[in-house]
């Protein structure tokens, strides 16, 4: 009954969703409020119905209701209560419903904190929000429906595909969801900005904090997916350039730019129709993100063409919305004045730098990502283009782009001063130096361009805090003040510093693990021992185990660490009962930085194992960093949040601001 | 002047080559079975530079190098073979191309069919900023330091209130 019920919701939500499509924008054409406040209703009960509507399917998998097709085939009765709740969006049709739950959730939101927002833009919003409601509702209810029933209801499930059983699982997707519906606020602002032709300085005060919000979700779900393979693959890789990491991470290059641009547009009302152009890109990767990830289209086109109605359905979704938006665009974009003229060094040139570098490493990304499908649609013939292909585009075009990084925030508005920037960054171009000098002096292998890019790192890293040294200037003020000084500072300044300090950290993670890294490959029997990186693993024994839904061999290893403490690893083999899938759980140990990890392979015919292990040196860098970026984006967003409680009086200020500047 | 120009673009091209030389030569991790590393050293990572550009046929992207399938593990074997047979890198990736394909290859061949795909990134910057210099010349051309009538009107009509 629950399980009907959670369908008959749905539907629900599809009738309000068609309404709030319609009515608003209908409302704000003919300037009719109660039309346009319907909206406010609507969006609140559709995400409603829908929460509702995910609970009842949640329901279905914590008890186990095996008549639920979708619950059979994703789960089994002895999972662990963690995972018979991700289960629920370890498959195809509960993760779309998490997706329109996600959308619906940010639709009520934005009625929920948009009460200072024209009603007119509001409403278009929100209708522009219902038409993407519309076409997933229709697409889950058509072609996905989670809800069916079986007629024999069987006794047991077939279990969640072993590898996503993980606490990595439970939360990655989520997350990464929550990002990419985040977009779908800002294209809505951007359609909303292109039908109405009004754009103004406050509409990016208002969609840079949810671009914001969106951006740092995409970090956290793309970097937990990155440790997530990096830890449950076993092979000790963290980015694989797979078409399914693509696919969440040209989202984040747009709405990296985007933050960026609205950046300008909202300080200096230029670049208006590039940002306008950006949101619309930002939340069509998202869209294309899950069309690549849910169509099958990836694994070969020709499995795309044997189940066909999801694809096709898919499909029609992305040429309607990414080709409609555009085309709005091509109609509207001259109606969108750009003010703000400035000079080629200046913060506006710098942020503007920083696109071209972006859209072009997006570009990179999204051609070498489709190319292979295009290429054999065209003419037939089968190329792959994999991780040499974009670590040779996609790190060429990052370098500079790293090297401008801190001189951005020190350019002044409309006309900066490079040198005078320059010399701010004395430090960092200091700590660079040293960096390059030591690192050739204290290693003997690393290439000269290794060092070169640990030094871009370093200048990254202490460069970020450029602007917060100048605007509190220790030397002058003296310690008490300046530190007073720097709790004064705006929570963006303080944001930017983290975030940009925190790709320096990612960067030196990237470049030590890839350069530094050690590895030993050994057969081991028991007793035997082997060394890496002074760290001495003798294997101990080999005990099994058994859990409710698998059976696994632990393999001890005792570790004595270079000083001396002694500690104990224990990778595992094991077996899932359900579907007899055998998997490899590695073993990591954690110093410092850095980490020792340990693999398992093959059992080969003299009874011997196969055991990997590797040094990576300072390779939790690159996650770490990926948390200061987060927490650089959530002091920023603390620091919005205060301007955009009060945004009428700041559209207020803006125009009397502008009238100001006609006047003077 | 000009002498010094040259020389910054020398130095910008030697520099990019250098980066592109170490993206392509990371140390990778392998999934390769102790018995069949090589014992010349230096031949040995010869085969794992090239085994991490080749793909694993029956994997989802994954290189011959991480790769535990069989058919990766007769792939790296074949070409440990031809390398201590003497072939050089390209006649290695020869071979192995003309018995799989190019699908084969990790890092697709320059040529006509990969021409935009290869040539996008450099193309895109170069147009970008092109782009940009067009604007900038065409904005100081049309200088905003003069007002439109409407604005001189409005100045007139403010100082006139003024007095």
């Amino acid at each position: 009954m629950i399980v009907e019920l959670g369908h008959y919701t749905l539907v629900l939500a599809l009738g309000l969703a068609l309404v709030q499509s319609v009515v608003p924008i209908i409302g704000a054409r003919i300037g009719h409020f109660g039309l346009m406040r319907l909206a406010n209703q609507t969006s609140i009960m559709m995400a409603l119905l829908i929460s509702f509507s995910f609970g009842a399917l949640t329901w279905a998998y914590v008890n186990s209701d095996f008549s639920v097709v979708n619950v059979w085939q994703n789960s089994h009765s002895l999972q662990p209560y963690l995972y018979k709740y991700s289960s629920v969006w370890g498959n195809h049709e509960g993760s779309l419903l998490l997706w329109v739950l996600f959308l619906a959730i940010f639709a009520s939101l934005v009625s929920v904190f948009g009460k200072n927002l024209p009603p007119e833009l509001k409403a278009n919003v929100l209708s522009v929000q219902a038409w993407i409601l519309v076409a997933f509702l229709l697409f889950i209810l058509i072609t996905s429906n989670p809800f069916e029933r079986l007629a024999n209801p069987p006794l047991e499930g077939n279990d969640l595909n072993p590898i996503l059983q993980d606490v990595g699982l439970a939360i990655h997707p989520p997350l990464l969801y929550f990002g990419y519906v985040g977009l779908s606020v800002t294209f809505a602002f951007a359609t909303a900005a292109l039908i109405s032709g009004r754009l103004d300085a406050a509409w990016a005060r208002w969609v840079r904090p949810w671009t914001l919000i969106a951006w740092v979700f995409l970090t956290a779900g793309i970097a937990m997916g990155s440790y997530w393979a990096y830890y449950e693959l076993g092979w000790g890789g963290w980015w694989f350039w797979d078409p399914v990491e693509n696919a969440s991470f040209m989202p984040w290059l747009a709405a990296t730019a985007l933050l960026h641009s609205a950046l300008v547009m909202e300080k200096r009302e230029a670049l208006k129709i590039w940002t306008v152009l950006l949101a619309i890109v930002a939340f069509s990767m998202s869209l294309l993100g899950t069309f690549l990830v849910r169509s099958g289209v990836l694994t070969s086109v020709h499995a795309f063409a044997t189940d066909p109605e999801r694809g096709v359905f898919i499909l029609a979704i992305l040429v309607l919305f990414i080709g409609g938006s555009l085309a709005l665009f091509a109609l509207r974009a001259g109606v969108l004045k750009s003010g703000g003229l400035f000079a080629p060094i200046s913060r506006e040139g710098a942020l503007v730098f920083n696109n071209l570098f972006l859209t072009s490493a997006l570009a990179t990304v999204l051609v070498g990502t489709l190319y292979p499908l295009l290429l054999e649609a065209v003419n037939g013939s089968k190329i792959s283009v994999g991780a040499p292909f974009f670590n040779l585009t996609f790190g060429p075009l990052m370098m500079p782009l790293l090297l401008a990084v801190p001189f951005g925030p020190l350019l002044a508005w409309k006309r900066g001063d490079l040198l005078a920037a320059l010399s701010r960054l004395y430090l960092a171009a200091g700590a660079a130096l040293l960096a390059v000098i030591i690192t050739l002096a204290f290693t003997t292998d690393a290439p000269v361009l290794a060092a070169l890019v640990i030094g871009l790192a370093f200048w990254v890293m202490v460069g970020a805090f450029a602007e917060i040294s100048v605007r509190t200037d220790i030397r002058k003020n003296g310690i008490a003040k300046a530190f007073a000084r720097a709790f004064g500072l705006p929570g963006s300044l303080w944001g930017t510093a983290f975030a940009h300090f925190g790709l320096g950290v990612t960067l030196l993670g990237i470049v030590s693990v890839s350069v530094f890294e050690t590895e030993v490959i050994q057969e081991m029997k028991i007793g035997d021992k082997a060394t890496i990186s002074g760290y001495q693993l003798t294997l101990k024994n080999i005990s099994p185990r058994k859990a409710s839904n698998y059976n696994e061999d632990i393999i001890n290893f005792e570790v004595l660490a270079p000083g001396g403490e002694k500690f104990v690893m224990q990778p595992a083999k094991r077996i899932y009962t359900t579907r007899r899938m055998p998997t490899t759980e590695s073993a990591i140990n954690t110093s410092g930085f850095s980490q020792l990890y340990v693999s398992l392979g093959e059992i080969s015919e003299n009874n011997s194992l196969t055991v990997r292990m590797w040094w990576k040196p300072q390779v939790t860098l690159i996650w770490l960093g990926s948390l200061f970026m987060i927490f650089g984006g959530l002091l920023s967003l603390a620091d919005r949040r205060l301007r955009v409680g009060a945004p009428k009086r700041a559209a207020r200020a803006s125009k009397v601001e502008s009238e100001v500047t006609i006047n003077g | 002047m000009v002498k010094l120009q040259i020389l910054s673009r020398y130095v910008v091209i030697a520099l990019s080559a250098l980066m592109i030389a170490t993206f392509l030569n990371p140390t990778r991790s392998l999934a390769v079975n102790p018995n069949e590393v090589l014992s010349d050293a230096a031949l040995e990572q010869r085969a794992r530079n090239l085994s991490s550009k080749l793909r694993c046929l029956v994997c989802q992207n994954q290189s011959i190098d991480d790769s535990d399938a069989s058919l990766a593990k007769d792939l790296r074997i074949l070409l440990r073979k031809r390398l201590v047979a003497g072939d050089s890198d390209e006649q290695v990736i020869d071979y192995i191309v003309s018995r799989y394909g190019e699908f084969v290859l990790l890092q697709p061949r320059f040529g006509m069919h990969t021409l935009v795909l290869w040539s996008l990134p450099v193309v895109l910057i170069l147009t970008g900023f092109l782009v940009l210099l067009f604007k900038l010349k065409n904005r100081s051309r049309t200088d905003a330091r003069t007002l439109s009538d409407e604005e001189n009107a409005r100045i007139t009509e403010l100082l006139g209130k003024g007095d």
